[in-house]
């Protein structure tokens, strides 16, 4: 953990939710290095980390998605049986059937983290990641480590 | 993940994030956080457990209502 650099990007004042979280459209941003069997796995052989980002749809299927990471920082028994843990579909699918929620964004959005190196990051991926959000019209995040 | 989030946010989007790491979240400072007590590997709690992923979930979303940021809150499950 040392080895972070513990870069801060500053977002004050910070968004508002302009709606109830029963209108809102919400989108997923994990950093467990998901990705669909027709994406290549991130690399985890770049110094300082992959700052790329995957693409993950509404209807993929969860149990087929791959995890790339193959750190053993963490357990990954728990992903490995339920990929809900960090990519919670079914959860807010059945938020969604009881109008908790408004919608699931069309498309979610998955990056590697562990990326000790954040220059390309910040300067490019996620912001690249935000202004696609933004596209969708999604009303709100939630990004999920591992 | 916090920069990620704080990207998000400064982009014009509400952001809620899950933390599993205390001390490296607040060196980050992202704007709302829900602190889960669970290993690493297990953001939602427990494999197969939809109850106590929901718990979570919603403990979560709720935590984009809030307007006094930055906002911490934690779930025990």
């Amino acid at each position: 953990m040392r080895a972070y650099p513990y870069r801060r990007v500053e977002w004050r004042p910070g968004a508002r939710l302009e709606k109830p979280l029963s209108a809102c459209s919400i989108a997923v941003v994990t950093t467990a290095a998901f990705h669909l069997p027709s994406q290549p796995p991130f690399d985890e052989t770049i110094r300082g980390g992959d700052s790329s980002y995957r693409e993950l749809p509404v209807d993929a299927c969860l149990p087929a998605l791959g995890i790339a990471h193959k750190s053993d920082a963490f357990d990954h028994a728990g992903l490995e049986q339920d990929r809900n843990l960090a990519f919670p579909l079914d959860r807010l699918r059945e938020l969604q059937a009881d109008g908790a929620i408004g919608a699931l964004a069309l498309t979610h959005y998955s990056f590697m983290g562990s990326i000790t190196a954040p220059g390309k990051l910040i300067s490019t991926s996620a912001p690249a990641v935000a202004s696609l959000l933004l596209k969708q019209h999604v009303d709100a995040v939630l990004l999920t480590p591992v | 993940m916090g920069l990620i989030q704080s990207i998000i946010e400064a982009a014009g989007i509400p952001t809620v994030s899950i933390s599993l790491l205390r001390e490296v979240t607040e060196k980050v400072d992202p704007p709302r956080v829900l602190y889960v007590d669970r290993p690493l590997g297990f953001p939602l709690g427990e494999p197969g457990n939809p109850g106590v992923q929901r718990a979570i979930l919603i403990q979560a979303l709720e935590l984009l209502l809030v307007g006094d940021l930055p906002t911490r809150s934690s779930i025990q499950v």
